[in-house]
């Protein structure tokens, strides 16, 4: 099942809010999850995690690198749901 | 033990059956009150469980932590977080460098909530999604690392494990970090959160847990004849111990003087005590002669006393074997009766009342002693709270844990 971007947006900043308790309106897509949200790699696995079961959806360990920003996520979110 | 510095209690802290923090528990223990509840938990009918009771927090975990802080950490670490935290502020959270400062928290059984879900999660839903975390939410010495980070602990960070004595355990390794020199001041304690199906179903086919369970809160008997077991319980309990000289330094209410512990082992069996008794005599007469007292100074035992038919004679005989006649005037409580068997946190939960008790002269009751054991040999306080004397007081905290641990703490005024 596709989600709009938006709706995969809201979908991460609700992940993001349970794990560190940043608002989820704190969560754009043009903010980079460690410079900007101060997310370690630990949570960042976590909230990787947690999308790959929200999605349903498979996010390779080895591309989490690649998604500095939260709008690196939603896009290779919709891509996978595509 | 003159070269060794003395050590003060300036700092208390704990979440429990009885209460979420330290005075609720204090006045819900002087009056005699039961946390012991009907579990409702979808597991217990779902798994059919022989028990269906224990002693839950009385303030749930979620009611005061951040949801973040939930999700990071196991609900033993969560308890210890909110047992220190209280701890902490109530020694007035000092500037302390860090270098000088412990952390010894322990667990008995450590994060098996957070193990026993992940193995769920594994087989229903596959590796990939077991949280990253999970391994540090289930190590034992996670409530020790989260509390260590929480004050900035840095002089070092401890997992006593021995079951249920190793509450107490923590507290006099905290003594003996103190009295070494590693350490101006500890924040010492024990936590537990067992109320998991696994635990209890593994208990109950020991036959250790109370099966009573058309009355919870008359369930944890100890010394009665009717007693059928012990009463889960889970909660954290947390002191924080300080160097005399540099309590009164920085002007800290001191609660009440550590003045020694005594530690042996039965190397009898892995789960029942020795029923000779003899290492649980040897640990409360070590901690005796580690405090520098004699029984006849002794005025107020918190016994470890579980409510287990074959447990609570053998600690009873231990203690007139070893305080002789001096038992006849010392005030003995089980205030398990009242909040169930902490495992890991018991006995830290029982420190901190032994200290409550010489702060406040008061040796609390003894709940559910309907018919206490036909000649029991120590003079057991039941129903109501009763005074303790005046002048130079010393009290003690009975521990023991399955395997075979045996810890004793003296408690005297400062």
């Amino acid at each position: 099942m596709a989600n709009s971007n938006e709706e995969i947006l809201a979908g991460l900043a609700e992940i993001v809010n349970e794990e560190t308790g940043l608002a989820t309106d704190a969560v754009q897509a043009d903010k980079s999850f460690t410079d900007d949200l101060d997310i370690d790699s630990l949570s960042m696995m976590t909230i990787v995690t947690l999308a790959e079961e929200k999605f349903e959806v498979r996010i390779p360990d080895e591309e989490v690198k690649n998604l500095t920003t939260v709008g690196d996520a939603v896009a290779f979110i919709a891509q996978a749901q595509a | 033990m003159t070269d060794q510095p003395n050590v003060v209690v300036t700092g208390l802290g704990t979440t429990n059956p009885l209460g979420g923090d330290v005075e609720s528990t204090w006045a819900g223990a002087l009056a005699g009150r039961s946390g012991v509840r009907t579990l409702t938990d979808d597991w217990v009918s779902r798994y059919d469980l022989p028990v269906t009771f224990a002693g839950q927090l009385a303030v749930p975990a979620e009611d005061v932590l951040a949801r973040p802080e939930m999700r990071r950490m196991d609900p033993s670490a969560q308890f210890a977080m909110i047992a220190a935290r209280e701890a902490w502020a109530d020694a007035g959270a000092p500037e302390i460098d860090g270098e000088r400062l412990g952390a010894v928290v322990a667990s008995g059984i450590g994060g098996v909530t957070t193990l026993v879900n992940a193995w769920d999660t594994i087989k229903e839903k596959g590796v990939r999604r077991v949280l990253p975390l999970t391994v540090p939410m289930l190590m034992p010495n996670s409530p020790a690392a989260y509390v260590s980070i929480e004050v900035g602990a840095k002089a070092g960070s401890h997992t006593p494990v021995s079951a249920c004595a190793s509450g107490a355990e923590a507290i006099g390794y905290a003594l003996e970090m103190i009295r070494t020199g590693r350490a101006d001041m500890v924040v010492a304690g024990g936590t537990e959160a067992a109320t998991h199906p696994l635990p209890i179903a593994s208990f109950a086919k020991m036959q250790a847990l109370s099966t009573r369970n058309d009355d919870p809160a008359g369930a944890s008997r100890p010394y009665d004849v009717d007693r059928d077991g012990f009463v889960l319980g889970e909660g954290a309990a947390v002191v924080v111990l300080e160097r005399e000289d540099h309590a009164l330094a920085r002007g800290a209410t001191i609660y009440a003087r550590i003045a020694g512990v005594g530690m042996s082992a039965d190397a009898y069996d892995v789960a029942p005590p020795d029923p000779s008794g003899a290492g649980q005599s040897r640990a409360l007469r070590l901690a005796l002669e580690n405090a520098g007292i004699t029984p006849a100074d002794l005025v107020h035992v918190n016994a470890h006393a579980t409510s287990t038919p074959a447990g609570d004679g053998v600690e009873a005989a231990a203690i007139r074997a070893t305080l002789g006649d001096d038992a006849d005037h010392i005030a003995v409580s089980a205030t398990k009766s009242m909040t169930g068997h902490l495992l890991g946190g018991a006995g830290a939960l029982e420190s901190l009342f032994t200290i409550l008790a010489v702060r406040d002269r008061k040796a609390p009751p003894t709940i559910n002693v309907a018919n206490p054991e036909p000649g029991l040999p120590i003079d057991l306080v039941r129903d109501a709270p009763r005074d303790l004397p005046s002048g130079q007081i010393a009290a003690v905290n009975n521990a023991f844990g399955f395997g075979g641990h045996n810890v004793a703490l003296v408690v005297t005024n400062a």
